[in-house]
């Protein structure tokens, strides 16, 4: 299509304003309001010990959710692209539920397994083990949420390389570990490496399922974007920008994200 | 293949089949009962409408942002590309917040959209930004631009060649970028909860619900959004989008 250079300018400006509303500006007025008392005030808001405590609670529980859902990505993407077992497909599709499911109602699902009188939950009260309204449920609804990344992200580039170079290996005598260690993980370390990238977006990010299995007591069961939204739902102008302080210090980490999903993206279906 | 089973089962089908449990525990007619009163019924209308509302718009706006990183050649371009991830970056919560600075009491420019159904479209708007802008992309740039200079010079106008050759191969792309969407829609809560206000949500009228212990009309509610949303991710797996290949 020969498009005139007007129609051209047009459409790009159309778009320029339509992100600049979108994306842009909402976020240049959080950085102002928690900027406009001074940076030490800022400074202040974000080092008083509810929000270092939300802060290491967040990072705590990302530090448990990403590895386990690595590990089970990697696994589970090796078993749908290489593995003939039955019971593939369904897998394949199950997979992806955690996408299609409102974060409430992970919340309310783990909710009506783990909580005091739930399926399992007498028996763990039983035991003295707490998991709704405690860390362990949020770590439970943070897994929940940010569990397909890792797949989604592998499976392509696993199916992409083929298993020729595995299938080398496996003939020159490498045990199975010695193939996935020495040929099948290193050309797949990018995809990994995008996949655990979303994984912790999310993991840090997530508020909905979260909300509903944490007891939102601040110093133990809230995590930075819960700070957020309790500070915002308080009245008092320092609990506002207590808020944007917080929000703030979320959009730094997920600026470093943006970053990284930048410079991983192109590199994702490399193989070497 | 047995451990990757049971680690989802545990995660996540046994908390699902729980809450379909919960829904139908007091036999098929309280559930009928609560998913059919009036707020009920209200709610799941309201996010329908504005579920639709924002697939559509970002249907369009996500074609022509597409269109444009594309087809078109500017300065800061590939810091506009990088931007179009920051929805899938940002905590939801965040730009919950950052739209009520910008739309709620105390906004820069007297627009006071928060706790309306503009706001709620808006903070949709923003999180499902990335899913038709990054489906429609890869299709454009494959696109073989022969085809349509052929098209131009056998006397096709622009509006004809984009109708009859280049909107038939973006279609599916369109067509799985906004069901993503659509689905995302219809259970956000977290970019919502800030900017909803009475406004009745489907996700923030089962939240209401946990929160009032009221678990049986929570779980019936939820199971009627997780149909939706399955029903509308398995046809766009059905039908084939550039992602249900895999």
């Amino acid at each position: 299509m020969v498009i005139s250079r007007r129609a051209t300018l047009s459409a790009r400006v159309v778009v320029l304003i339509y992100l600049g509303l979108l994306l842009l500006l909402p976020l240049g007025v959080v950085f102002e309001r928690t900027f406009a008392h001074g940076l030490a005030a800022a400074w202040g808001w974000i080092t008083t010990p509810a929000a270092i405590s939300a802060f290491w609670l967040s990072v705590i529980i990302a530090a448990i959710a990403v590895p386990l859902n690595t590990i089970f990505g990697v696994g589970c993407a090796l078993v749908l692209v290489r593995s003939r077992a039955r019971g593939r497909k369904v897998l394949d599709a199950l997979i992806d539920l955690p996408f299609a499911v409102s974060p409430v109602i992970v919340g309310l699902a783990l909710l009506l397994v783990y909580g005091q009188t739930g399926w399992f939950g007498t028996w763990f009260a039983h035991q003295g083990i707490r998991i709704i309204y405690a860390p362990t449920g949020m770590v439970l609804a943070t897994i929940f949420v940010s569990l397909p990344f890792v797949v989604r992200e592998v499976a392509p580039v696993l199916m992409e390389i083929g298993d020729e170079q595995e299938q080398a290996a496996a003939t020159l005598g490498a045990s199975g570990w010695q193939t996935f260690w020495r040929v099948t993980l290193p050309s797949i370390r990018w995809g990994v490496a995008y996949g655990v990238v979303l994984t912790t977006a999310r993991a840090l990010g997530e508020i909905g399922a979260v909300l509903v299995v944490s007891s939102n007591v601040a110093g133990s069961t809230l995590t930075l974007p819960l700070l957020v939204y309790q500070r915002d739902s308080q009245i008092g102008a320092g609990e506002i920008s207590g808020a944007y302080a917080a929000a703030t210090e979320l959009a730094v980490m997920s600026l470093i994200v943006l970053l990284a999903m930048t410079v991983l993206g192109p590199r994702r279906n490399e193989t070497k | 293949m047995g451990i990757a089973t049971l680690y989802l089962s545990v995660i996540v089908l046994i908390p699902l089949a729980a809450v379909v449990a919960k829904a139908f525990s007091q036999g098929l007619s309280p559930f009928w009962d609560a998913v059919t009163n009036p707020l009920a019924l209200k709610a799941i209308g309201v996010t329908l409408a504005v579920s639709v509302l924002v697939a559509g718009i970002g249907a369009v706006m996500g074609t022509l942002v597409a269109w444009v990183l594309v087809r078109d050649e500017f300065p800061g371009q590939r810091f506009v590309n990088a931007l179009i991830d920051l929805p899938f970056a940002l905590p939801t919560i965040v730009a919950g917040l950052t739209l009520l600075a910008l739309y709620g009491p105390d906004s820069p420019f007297g627009l006071h959209l928060a706790y309306t159904r503009a706001a709620v479209v808006v903070a949709l708007l923003f999180v499902t930004l990335p899913f038709v802008v990054r489906s429609v992309q890869p299709v454009l740039i494959e696109l073989d631009r022969e085809v349509e200079e052929a098209a131009a010079s056998l006397g096709a106008s622009n509006a004809v060649t984009f109708r009859r050759i280049v909107l038939p191969a973006l279609r599916p792309g369109i067509m799985s970028g906004a069901a993503l969407a659509f689905a995302r829609s219809v259970g956000e809560i977290g970019a919502l909860i800030l900017v909803v206000g009475k406004v009745q949500i489907a996700s923030i009228v089962i939240f209401a619900d946990i929160e009032s212990d009221a678990p049986s009309a929570a779980a019936s509610l939820s199971v009627v959004l997780l149909a939706i949303s399955l029903i509308v991710l398995f046809a766009l797996r059905w039908f084939g989008g550039p992602r249900g290949g895999h």
